[in-house]
C-alpha cells in the first residue's frame, strides 16, 4: 500500500530516478517502527526531510559550545589563563606547573577563580576525562608547552585528527590516556609517533581497534622508551565454525 | 416430482449453501433415469462460470493500467537512458566528477534548482584512476594555490560525516592514516626544498624540516647515505581509502537527486557564432547544446540537452575535448591548442618484508623518485617510482614486473636496507591524467567552447583535491567566479600563453 502510494507520487520524477526506496543499504533487520514512519514521512514530504536533517546540527550544538575558541579570554588574561578556564568549563581539572593543588570543578559546575590572578603558570596536567574536548576546541590549549600529562580517559568526541594534532606537545607530553575513546583507530595511534618524550601510554578498550595485541606491540617498538597499557580487550583465538580441510579429509575417510 | 426437486433445491439455497449451476445441473442429472447426456455445449459454460470470476479481475487491472496514473505506456522505455535534459553534464564519474556533482546540489539555492547528470562510461570502475590510487594526501607542494587546496581537502575530510552523512546510513569512515609523507633531498634539490618549506608554513602547512642526525634518530631503519635534507609533514598527512571517499560523494549526491547514467559520450552538437578581432582575425566561438550520451554495447545513443558540460574524464580527458573540435584549429590560434591532458600508466607494487619499518612508517619519497607506504599492520607496503626516460604503454593496464626488480627495488633497497629482503605479493597499474604541460589541474571553462569546463589533469594529486576542486568548479558555475579558492592561476589560459606554473618535486 505504501509502495504504490510512494510510486505514485513519484510519478512526476523521471523513470530513472524511481527506483524503490529501501530503508538503508544496509542488510539486516529493519529499523524499529517509529524510525521506519519517520523515514516514510521524509520520503514523501519535504519539510519532514529538512527538519530530520537539521536534527544533526542541533546535537552537535552543545559540543561546538563547549569547545569555541577563548579569543577574548586569552587577549586580556592570556593564554594560561584561556586554556585554564577552558578546561573548567569542560568540567576537566588541571594542574599549573610547580603547584601541587588541582583546579577541578564540582558537580554542578561550579569552580574557584583562583586561577585567573596566575597569568604566568602554564599548565603541566590536564585531566579532561569524559568530557567533550574534541579537535576545534584543542586550539585553546596548543600554546602549552610544558604539559606533560594528558587524560582523555572516555571522551566521545576525540578521534584520529584529534590525536594527529597532539605533535605540538612532541617534547614535553610524558603520559597519555586514551582509554575508552570510542572513535579511535589505527589511523590515530600511527599519529603518536611524534611524541617522541612520551612514557606512559594507556589504550585501554578502544572498540575500533581490530587488532588490539598486534597494535600494543606496534607502539611499543614505535615508541621504545614508552610504556603501553592495554586492558580491557578479548585476546582469545576466535573459534570459526567452517571445517578446516584436514577435518573434512577425515570425516570423509572416516565414511 | 418435478415439485419435490424444486422445494430440495430452494431449501438448500435456504440453507446458503453457494450451488454453482454446474452442480444443480449434475445433480438433475442424477435423478434422470438412464438419460446420458453427450451434448459438449455445457462444459463450455461451465469454465465460463467458473473463469467469471477471473475475468472480471482481469478486466478491473487493465482498465487500471489504462488510467491516466499508472505507469504503462505503449512504447518500450530503455530505462538505463540518461534524462533527455539536464542542466549540467559531468562527463566523467571518477571522485573528480562525483565531488563537483555533489558540490554543486549542495550549493543550489533552491530544491531542484540544476540538475545534474553524471556520465560514467565503466560501472565496474576496472580502468578509473581513482580507485586504482595509492591514496596519499599531503601539503607539501611548491605552489601556494596546491598547499591550500590539499588543506581544504583535508578540512573537508576531517569533518567528512558533517558534509556527505545520509539519513539513516551508515557514517562514513575514510580510513584515514595519520603517518605524514617525508620527502629527502640531496644536495642538488635542498635549496628547493628549503624554499618550498618556507611557501608551506607561510600558507599554513604543518610541516617540519630535518637533518640526517635527526632523520636517522627518528626513523633508525633509514640509511640516510646521499640524503642532505628531509621534509616531513606532522599533521594532515597521510593516506586513506579511495574507493570509500568517491562512494561517500556518490551516496549523498544522488540522495540529493543527481542523475546517474553508465555510457559514453561520444560527441556533441554544438553551434557556432564567428566573430573578428579588432585586427580582423575570424574566432569561431562554440556553445555545445546537445551532448550524444551513448549506452554500452549498443549503438543506441540520447542526445542530452544541456547548458553546461563539466570534462572530468581524468585520463581520457583529452579524447573527450578532442570531440569539441578543441586542439584540431588552425596551428597559431587558440582553436589549435589541444587539451594537454593523456593518460600515462604507472605501477603500484604490494610487497611484503618481514623486518621492515613499523607504524612509524611514513608515505616515503625519496629523491629518485622511489616511494613506498606502510600498508595494513602485517608487514606489508606499497612502493612504486615514476619512470624516467621512458613511458610505459598506455593501451592496457598490464604490469611490468621487469621494471620493480630493475629499477625499483635496488632503490628501495639502498633507502632502506632491511627491503633487501622483500617479496612481491601484487601488482597494479593505474593511469594518471597526466598534464604533459606542466603537471598541474587545468580548472575552468575554455576561451572559445565557453560552456565546457574543465577539472582534470591533475597528474597524480587528483584524488587529494577532489573536494576543494570540486567546491571550486561550483562556484564557478554557480556563482560565476571562485569565492572561497582562487584558482585562476589554473585556467585554460596558461595553456595559450604558454606560462607554466611547474611545481618543483613531483612524483
Amino acid at each position: 500500500m505504501a509502495k504504490t502510494s510512494m510510486r505514485r507520487t513519484f510519478r512526476l520524477v523521471p523513470l530513472l530516478a524511481a527506483t524503490p526506496r529501501h530503508w538503508s543499504s544496509n542488510p539486516g533487520a529493519p529499523p524499529p517502527l517509529q524510525t521506519r514512519l519517520l523515514l516514510y514521512l521524509s520520503h514523501r514530504f519535504h519539510d519532514v526531510e529538512t527538519l530530520l536533517s537539521w536534527i544533526p546540527w542541533l546535537k552537535s550544538r552543545g559540543v561546538r559550545q563547549k569547545n569555541i575558541f577563548y579569543g577574548y579570554t586569552q587577549e586580556n588574561f592570556g593564554d594560561n589563563v584561556a586554556a585554564a578556564f577552558y578546561i573548567l568549563s569542560l568540567r576537566g581539572g588541571f594542574r599549573f606547573a610547580g603547584q601541587s593543588e588541582w583546579f577541578r570543578s564540582n558537580k554542578r559546575g561550579k569552580f574557584s577563580w583562583d586561577f585567573i590572578n596566575q597569568r604566568d603558570a602554564t599548565i603541566e596536567e590536564v585531566d579532561a576525562s569524559n568530557t567533550l574536548i574534541n579537535y576545534t576546541g584543542l586550539e585553546n590549549l596548543v600554546k602549552q608547552k610544558s604539559l606533560r600529562t594528558l587524560s582523555l580517559c572516555g571522551c566521545v568526541e576525540v578521534d584520529d585528527w584529534f590525536l594527529s594534532r597532539l605533535h605540538v606537545f612532541q617534547d614535553t607530553l610524558e603520559e597519555l590516556d586514551i582509554s575508552h575513546c570510542p572513535q579511535i583507530t589505527v589511523g590515530g595511534l600511527a599519529s603518536l609517533r611524534n611524541l617522541r618524550a612520551l612514557r606512559r601510554l594507556d589504550i585501554s578498550s578502544l572498540p575500533k581497534l581490530q587488532d588490539p595485541g598486534l597494535v600494543a606491540i606496534l607502539l611499543e617498538e614505535m615508541l621504545p622508551q614508552c610504556q603501553v597499557t592495554a586492558f580491557g580487550f578479548d585476546h582469545s583465538l576466535t573459534y570459526s565454525h567452517t571445517p578446516t580441510d584436514a577435518q573434512r579429509t577425515e570425516s570423509v575417510q572416516e565414511q | 416430482m418435478t415439485m419435490f426437486r424444486g422445494l430440495y433445491m430452494t431449501a438448500r439455497v435456504v440453507h446458503g449453501i453457494h450451488v454453482s449451476s454446474r452442480f444443480i445441473h449434475k445433480h438433475t442429472r442424477f435423478f434422470t433415469l438412464g438419460l446420458r447426456n453427450i451434448s459438449t455445449g455445457r462444459p463450455v459454460q461451465n469454465y465460463f462460470f467458473k473463469d467469471l470470476e477471473n475475468q472480471f479481475k482481469a478486466f478491473r487491472e487493465k482498465t487500471a493500467e489504462a488510467m491516466p496514473s499508472s505507469d504503462w505506456t505503449p512504447f518500450e522505455i530503455n530505462r538505463s537512458l540518461p534524462p533527455e535534459r539536464a542542466d549540467i553534464v559531468i562527463v566523467g564519474g571518477g571522485v573528480m566528477g562525483w565531488s563537483i556533482a555533489y558540490w554543486l546540489k549542495q550549493k543550489e539555492k533552491i530544491r531542484e534548482g540544476v540538475r545534474v547528470l553524471v556520465v560514467e562510461r565503466d560501472p565496474t570502475y576496472s580502468q578509473a584512476s581513482t580507485v586504482l590510487s595509492a591514496g596519499g594526501i599531503r601539503q607539501q607542494f611548491s605552489l601556494p594555490e596546491n598547499i591550500v587546496l590539499s588543506i581544504a581537502s583535508a578540512d573537508f575530510m576531517r569533518n567528512i560525516n558533517k558534509h556527505l552523512s545520509v539519513l539513516n546510513e551508515d557514517p562514513v569512515d575514510l580510513q584515514f592514516n595519520h603517518s605524514g609523507y617525508l620527502f629527502l633531498a640531496s644536495e642538488n634539490v635542498a635549496q628547493i626544498m628549503e624554499e618550498n618549506y618556507k611557501t608551506q608554513r607561510y600558507v599554513g602547512a604543518k610541516v617540519a624540516l630535518l637533518s640526517p642526525t635527526q632523520l636517522k634518530e627518528k626513523f633508525p631503519w633509514i640509511n640516510t647515505d646521499g640524503i642532505v635534507l628531509a621534509s616531513y609533514g606532522l599533521e594532515n598527512e597521510g593516506w586513506f581509502d579511495p574507493w570509500t571517499l568517491l562512494n561517500a560523494f556518490r551516496r549523498k549526491a544522488i540522495s540529493m537527486g543527481v542523475y546517474q547514467c553508465f555510457g559514453e559520450v561520444t560527441g556533441f552538437k554544438y553551434t557556432t557564432n564567428s566573430m573578428n578581432t579588432a585586427e580582423g582575425n575570424k574566432l569561431d566561438f562554440q556553445r555545445i547544446k546537445y551532448a550524444n550520451v551513448q549506452m554500452p554495447n549498443s549503438l543506441e545513443y540520447q542526445p542530452v540537452e544541456c547548458a553546461i558540460v563539466v570534462n572530468a574524464a581524468g585520463a581520457f580527458s583529452g579524447k573527450v575535448a578532442e570531440m569539441m573540435g578543441i586542439g584540431l584549429g588552425l596551428k597559431d590560434t587558440i582553436a589549435g591548442v589541444p587539451l594537454p591532458v593523456e593518460p600515462r600508466k604507472r605501477f603500484v607494487y604490494v610487497v611484503h618484508c618481514p623486518d621492515g619499518p613499523g607504524l612509524e612508517t611514513p608515505f616515503l619519497i625519496d629523491y629518485s623518485g622511489v616511494y613506498f607506504r606502510r600498508e595494513g599492520l602485517g608487514g606489508n607496503y606499497i612502493a612504486g617510482m615514476s619512470p624516467e626516460e621512458e613511458e610505459p604503454d598506455t593501451s592496457n593496464l598490464e604490469v611490468d614486473h621487469q621494471f620493480f626488480q630493475e629499477k625499483v627495488w635496488p632503490r628501495l633497497a639502498h633507502r632502506v636496507p632491511a627491503f633487501e629482503n622483500l617479496k612481491v605479493k601484487s601488482a597494479w597499474a593505474g593511469f594518471y591524467d597526466y598534464n604533459t604541460f606542466d603537471q598541474n589541474g587545468i580548472v575552468g571553462n575554455h576561451p572559445l567552447v565557453n560552456n565546457m569546463f574543465f577539472a582534470t589533469g591533475f597528474s597524480g594529486h587528483g584524488l587529494q583535491h577532489s573536494p576543494a576542486v570540486g567546491r571550486a568548479i561550483a562556484e564557478l558555475i554557480l556563482d560565476g567566479g571562485f569565492q572561497t579558492l582562487d584558482l585562476s592561476a589554473f585556467s585554460f589560459q596558461r595553456i595559450i600563453t604558454q606560462e607554466p606554473m611547474l611545481e618543483k618535486n613531483i612524483v
